[in-house]
């Protein structure tokens, strides 16, 4: 049977999952900043936002992550959090063979951002440092140099519902015996670029970044993975509501009363508009992270994953339906057992 | 379903075949014009006209003739694909085609690294500028890799799950594994898989900042004064379904899938371990997945991006993995002649592969004058018309993906 037996979170409520789970039992969300810059014709753009906070120094020691970007900051302390001390000490050693699937939306923006300004200003002194931490695949690439794995490794790309096909990939290679464990992550950074083309799409959207990690391996304890069916495409003349209940269906989920269901309602009204239909008459107990925890684009279906998880542990539910309208791809979606 | 906890495991592997491909690169638009080139020993290198390359210390790549505008595809649905995008169309619609297919339902696993980077460069660009909105919202929706591979899918007539690979200069040859696995485990009878990259200002600048470039314009893979690749932009695709589907519908079979293998190299992100490790690692792998020894691989499509410490570790590798046999192992680097194209090099590369089964040639590495003495393999250095039935292509990319596929002539 493959469980979750781990979980990482990193979010503008703190680095940890625990930090995650008390902003959303209160419902208080953290206090907004400001992204602020000069634009060439001298105006001013200011984007409010949901950042990390400030990094703990609990993050290893790695030459890996000297140089790095937040997202692969993000990705590191929610991996570790989610292996624990033990696991991590066991994937150094060679004992457990560690995959690393890394689902991405935004991706390394920070560096990408900076390193394109420095070509456009002259392409000479534009710094190597920076450039290959531009690539998708930079921040799981490192995941596997800091638990010294050469297990296979893929970092996958899509809307906000791409982490669901990650935990797929996950399951392939646990059944097929590649590894030991999986650990699936999906990490976000925010910068002026991605803050104001997220508002692009709404004015009252929040844009936010962190991280979120799950370990997955097959083992006796934990919270059950039950399904995951194929992501429902979206496009022109499928209508959202639809596809969601087709995802829901699919994943054998009942509304039982006893069901949680983690969906990703923003709290804006437009972003919205397809889950509170879709799932108006749901009786058993909901939560929805985004209105706390602001978009952290791909990152945000991971915290749904962890908060879902976590709520199971304590038993607040028998089962969860995590459930993702991602964005112009796909509605993603899984069931998980107590 | 994708995953079931009460689903029965798999019992047995099925064959994989491979029944359509379809290629586009800066050699040709499709797989007559790129089997010509390859066997005419040609190179496809110029001056690069898609932005301005005038501060960079290297001006040429392999940039490919794209059309304006193609039969089968709307003025919008065009309109709307980057130049990447349009590369992977045409190269997925031949796939098809060849396929005897006219679209349907089947998974689309796809690799790129760059994926839309000419639209992100445009808002950012504006951006900027001034505090304009015009246009940027189409830009931000337009620049996700995804937006772009459902409208190519839309517009192919081609309905199911996409996956996007992003393993930098693997991802090519990752996507075309992960529909080989899709298919060889029932998951899927049929997957269209494959990679592309199109040329954009910040790759090219980035690879120059790295000193990754050759200097001359001129990649000479496996040669002893190597100085770096030449970029390349192109798409490869191909028709991954199993042996029985193809064989109830008539398909031709063009090869077989007979393993993948994947690997991680921690060593360093942009440098292979110098002894090839993990490259060795998914040589073994594939080869002993497909129940083969390596003298009984006809040809390695090798990675061999050109760069000094590439080239050298997976010689090593190559030695490592064939022991005694390496002077016997044949082996090329096309990317001397079309340049290296980032995520869709696994993919074209296995094109490459299948044109080699199909009209049993083997395509050269080009412009090497001597040959690097860590070479123990036999490095062909002319096209050859020689029989070849089993071959091997090797891909890597930053970050340490490590990739390789092997296939066959059907009917052996």
């Amino acid at each position: 049977m493959i469980r979750i037996t781990g979980t990482g979170a990193v979010s503008a409520a703190g680095w940890g999952t625990a930090a995650l789970m008390e902003a959303l039992d209160s419902g208080v969300r953290p206090e907004l900043s400001e992204l602020s810059r000069e634009r060439a014709d001298g105006s001013a753009a200011t984007t409010p936002v949901l950042r990390v906070p400030a990094a703990p120094s609990t993050l290893p020691k790695s030459p890996r992550l000297r140089r790095v970007s937040p997202i692969s900051k993000f990705a590191a302390a929610a991996a570790m959090e989610a292996l624990g001390p033990d696991r991590v000490a066991k994937a150094s050693s060679g004992e457990i063979r560690l995959g690393v699937v890394c689902s991405l939306f935004n991706g390394c923006v920070n560096y990408s951002n900076r390193f394109f300004g420095e070509v456009l200003t002259d392409p000479a002194v534009a710094s190597p440092i920076l450039f290959p931490e531009t690539v998708f695949n930079a921040p799981s690439s490192h995941l596997s140099a800091l638990f010294n794995s050469t297990a296979p490794n893929d970092t996958i790309i899509g809307d906000g519902a791409e982490i669901y096909t990650a935990l797929e990939i996950a399951t392939e290679w646990l059944l097929r015996g590649d590894c030991d464990g999986v650990l699936v992550v999906a990490p976000e950074e925010i910068d002026w670029l991605s803050a104001e083309g997220l508002r692009l799409y709404s004015d009252a959207a929040i844009p936010a970044e962190g991280a979120a990690a799950l370990y997955l391996e097959i083992a006796e304890e934990g919270p059950r993975l039950l399904s995951i069916p194929d992501p429902v495409p979206l496009g022109p003349g499928v209508g959202r509501e639809h596809a969601l209940k087709e995802a829901a269906e699919a994943s054998g989920a009942s509304d039982d009363g006893r069901t949680l269901l983690a969906d990703s309602r923003s709290g804006v009204g437009r972003f919205d508009a397809p889950e509170e239909v879709a799932f108006a008459s749901w009786s058993g107990p909901r939560v929805s992270v985004k209105p706390v925890l602001g978009d952290c684009f791909g990152a945000s279906a991971g915290h749904q994953l962890v908060a879902a998880v976590e709520r199971l542990r304590r038993g607040d539910a028998e089962e969860a339906l995590v459930i993702t309208l991602g964005g112009n791809e796909q509605v993603g979606a899984c069931r998980i057992g107590r | 379903m994708a995953f079931r906890a009460d689903q029965p495991p798999v019992s047995a592997l099925r064959p994989v075949a491979i029944t359509g491909a379809g290629i586009f690169t800066p050699m040709g638009a499709d797989l007559a014009e790129n089997s010509a080139g390859f066997r005419a020993g040609r190179t496809a290198f110029r001056p690069v006209d898609l932005f301005d390359v005038s501060r960079q210390r290297v001006g040429t790549a392999g940039v490919a003739e794209l059309p304006g505008r193609v039969p089968g595809v709307s003025a919008k649905s065009w309109q709307r694909m980057d130049r990447g995008s349009r590369m992977a169309w045409l190269a997925a619609r031949e796939a098809l085609d060849t396929a005897g297919l006219t679209g349907g339902d089947m998974p689309v696993v796809i690799g790129t690294s760059a994926a839309a980077m000419p639209v992100g460069e445009k808002y950012y660009l504006q951006s900027i500028a001034n505090a304009s909105r015009r246009g940027q919202l189409t830009r931000v929706e337009t620049y996700q890799p995804q937006f772009q591979m459902m409208e190519m899918m839309r517009s192919l007539g081609v309905r199911g799950p996409l996956r996007i690979v992003s393993n930098a200069c693997a991802s090519g040859a990752n996507a075309i594994g992960h529909a080989f696995q899709m298919v060889s485990e029932g998951k899927a009878e049929r997957v269209l898989a494959g990679g592309y990259d199109a040329l954009c200002q910040l790759v090219f600048a980035g690879f120059d900042s790295l000193q990754a470039l050759s200097a001359s314009g001129i990649p000479r893979p496996f040669d002893a004064a190597r100085d770096g690749l030449a970029l390349g932009e192109g798409a490869g695709f191909v028709i991954v379904e199993s042996l029985e589907s193809a064989r109830a519908r008539g398909a031709d079979v063009l090869a077989c899938v007979l393993s993948y293998a994947a690997a991680t190299d921690i060593h360093h992100l942009t440098q292979p371990h110098p002894e090839g490790d993990a490259a060795l690692t998914t040589m073994d792998k594939a080869t002993r997945a497909a129940g083969l020894e390596p003298e009984q691989i006809d040809y390695i499509n090798s990675h061999g991006t050109g760069t000094p410490l590439n080239d050298v570790a997976e010689a090593r590798a190559i030695s490592r993995w064939a022991g005694e046999s390496v002077g016997k192992i044949k082996v090329s680097s096309t990317k001397s002649a079309i340049g290296h194209l980032l995520g869709g090099a696994g993919s074209v590369e296995s094109v490459i592969c299948l044109l080699t089964l199909r009209d049993q040639f083997l395509p050269a590495s080009l412009n090497v004058r001597e040959i690097d003495p860590v070479v123990e393999f036999d490095l062909v250095q002319q096209p050859r018309e020689v029989p070849v039935t089993t071959v091997l292509t090797n891909s890597f990319g930053f970050g340490g993906a490590n990739a390789t596929l092997i296939f066959q002539r059907d009917g052996l």
